[in-house]
């Protein structure tokens, strides 16, 4: 008798924990992973400045504050970009990021190149791949032009899993 | 006296304290042990000790927030009161722990300490160093200027290429959509609650593992080992040259310990922290983004592999690294110790060390990368525009102007990424320069698009005259050989 009410005292025990823990854990693990949740919400229109900014036939360096970014984020949440300006209203807006692991590329007018600083990736001016281990042409942004001003559609670090 | 030594024995009834140190400080080792080639392994814990002290007083001043870890880092330079110094110190302890720890696997590795029946000791080895290329790593995001700025980018990408979870692996990393201040409070938790909290158990499980599987004898060439009867052989060994480790064997630890911590202690006087260097703002693109030197030897890799293998050998190679380094000891658990009766093992070790030594030196000047300042910082040598034609002068210029240089060097300045140019024309004939120039290939871009055709002839002119030493140019084996040439 005694050894029975011990024993279910113990199976008891070690159920209840589970269940204590389960509870415990699912609020941990839904903490940690909130980062996971509205991910499709990271794109947002932002203005990159008047269209007189960018002179047509130019690849000019822009920055814009990333729309979600929180107050501590500092100098990092400024996030710069290449506009390259065909005509009156025909751009091309490059992410800074190397699609090859992420290093800034450089604009270079005179050879009308991007090259990268970490691995030698080299972009024509279209994003178009040159040379080096890059696997893809440069991260594009989606843009468009408002009351004078050009807009871009970002506000995530692109990646190859996930582009601007 | 008397009193005190009741005192003693009162504690000591309560506490167990003789019986302890028994068990642990003075357990018996080989004698044999006692040699300079096992102080590697308390030299790395007194580097872990030393990097948790310096750690606890940094984090008094560092702030992790994205938007003031940078002025914080500045502030204990400059600021704080021997500021600069416990970086240093925190810095040289983290070198010289990566470095103490390779020796010490090396050693385990060479002196066949993995084998029977110490297999486990091996492995809680792997994952602590695991764990403090882990601190090594997300140390160097913490010092947060650009190059962690940056390398974090590059590992961000890294993980991004993970098939199917590469979108949600890289927001749980971040913290956030962009690398910001919740990416850098991830890092800070990993550097200084879960990775230091994990190396802790660990070493706790390293130790007690080395007590009970006894510390490794002296290998003897010829003498194998044989689960069957390797722990009777240890009990006699232990019998016949058994000594306590404290205080009979642990005189090179001590010796060693205090050298190191002088070497520490030395070099962070003499060279001093480790950056910042410039603040951590993407928009400042004008960077030059570089690992610290643990991370070097990968740096390079991912500039060689060539491209197509490349998100394979970047996901599955460490996973294949770590797993054989996990295995050694399932895999050849019994035989030989004795490394001068293991040729393969010895071989493994040279060509491994020497690979990361050569990737590691390689990345130091990353000849794969464009010179930035080539263009506008090397000046032509003086010896390649005498005596020139106006039309290859004014290609000189071209190839100047048009940033060649960056990738091709000339007198020995310029870029590495392509051949140098000095003795192009011995090489390429003036049909090959041209298409060379417009089409590109071979890694080379393309420049028919943003060379005018009076630039193209100009700058082939120039690289026509490039054949030191008058030395033949090139020449089209279709063509007749003028009269003369060989």
């Amino acid at each position: 008798m005694e050894t029975s009410r011990r024993n279910f005292l113990v199976k008891f025990g070690l159920a209840l924990n589970a269940v204590a823990a389960a509870l415990l854990a699912v609020p941990l693990v839904g903490y940690l992973t909130g980062a996971l949740r509205g991910r499709a919400k990271e794109q947002a229109w932002i203005t990159l400045g008047p269209l007189s900014d960018f002179p047509i036939g130019q690849t000019r360096l822009a920055k814009y504050e990333n729309p979600f970014t929180v107050p501590w984020d500092g100098d990092t949440g400024r996030v710069p970009c290449w506009v390259r300006r065909l005509t009156a209203d025909t751009f091309q807006v490059f992410a800074i990021n190397c699609t090859h692991l992420g290093c800034p590329v450089r604009w270079f007018p005179e050879s009308g190149l991007f090259m990268c600083p970490c691995h030698g990736g080299v972009y024509y001016a279209d994003g178009e791949h040159a040379s080096g281990p890059p696997p893809r042409r440069l991260y594009e942004y989606e843009y468009k032009v408002q009351d004078d001003r050009l807009l871009v559609r970002g506000g995530r670090l692109p990646t190859l899993a996930q582009g601007v | 006296m008397r009193r005190l030594q009741a005192i003693a024995l009162w504690i000591d009834e309560r506490l167990h304290l003789t019986k302890l140190f028994e068990s642990t400080a003075g357990h018996t080792v080989p004698a044999s042990s006692g040699s300079w080639f096992y102080v590697l392994g308390s030299g790395t814990l007194l580097c872990f000790v030393i990097q948790v002290l310096t750690g606890m007083l940094l984090a008094l001043v560092y702030v992790p927030s994205a938007s003031a870890a940078w002025t914080s880092l500045i502030f204990l330079n400059y600021e704080q009161y021997l500021g600069w110094f416990l970086r240093a110190v925190h810095n040289w302890g983290s070198n010289f722990m990566v470095a103490i720890m390779t020796l010490h696997m090396i050693q385990v590795f060479l002196f066949g300490a993995f084998k029977y029946p110490r297999e486990l000791t091996w492995v809680s080895g792997c994952v602590l160093l695991l764990c403090t290329l882990g601190m090594a790593f997300t140390g160097q995001v913490l010092r947060f200027d650009q190059d962690a700025y940056w390398g974090l980018g590059i590992g961000v990408a890294i993980l991004a290429r993970t098939p199917v979870l590469g979108a949600p692996l890289t927001a749980l990393l971040l913290g956030g959509p962009i690398i910001g201040g919740q990416t850098l409070s991830r890092f800070f938790t990993l550097h200084v609650f879960v990775i230091p909290g994990l190396i802790i158990a660990l070493v706790t499980l390293h130790l007690r593992l080395v007590l009970s599987a006894g510390i490794n004898e002296y290998p003897t060439p010829g003498k194998r080992v044989d689960p069957a009867t390797y722990r009777d052989e240890y009990e006699a060994l232990l019998k016949k040259e058994g000594v306590p480790f404290v205080p009979k064997a642990i005189g090179k630890d001590l010796v060693f310990a205090g050298f190191l911590l002088l070497a520490i202690l030395t070099c962070a006087a003499v060279f001093g922290p480790a950056g910042p260097n410039g603040p951590p703002d993407p928009a400042l693109i004008h960077t030059n983004p570089r690992p610290d030197f643990y991370f070097l030897p990968l740096f390079s890799v991912f500039a060689l592999l060539p491209p197509y293998t490349e998100t394979f050998l970047m996901l599955v190679g460490p996973a294949v690294g770590i797993v054989v380094l996990f295995l050694v000891p399932f895999l050849s658990g019994t035989g030989e110790k004795s490394a001068r009766r293991r040729p393969v093992a010895v071989i493994s070790v040279i060509l491994i060390m020497l690979s990361l030594s050569v990737l590691a030196y390689l990345g130091t000047f990353s000849p794969w990368s464009p010179v930035m300042e080539a263009w506008s910082g090397a000046p032509t040598p003086v010896q390649l525009v005498k005596g020139r034609s106006p039309l290859a002068l004014q290609g000189a210029l071209v190839l100047q102007q048009k940033q060649c240089r960056n990738c091709h060097s000339l007198g020995g300045q310029g870029g590495m990424r392509g051949p140098a140019l000095d003795a192009v024309a011995t090489r390429l004939t003036r049909d090959q320069l041209i298409r060379q120039v417009l089409q590109g290939g071979g890694n080379m871009p393309a420049y028919g698009k943003n060379l005018r055709p009076d630039e193209v002839t100009a700058v082939v002119a120039f690289m026509q005259t490039l054949r030191p030493d008058y030395q033949p140019g090139a020449r089209d084996s279709a063509m007749p050989a003028p009269a003369g040439a060989r």
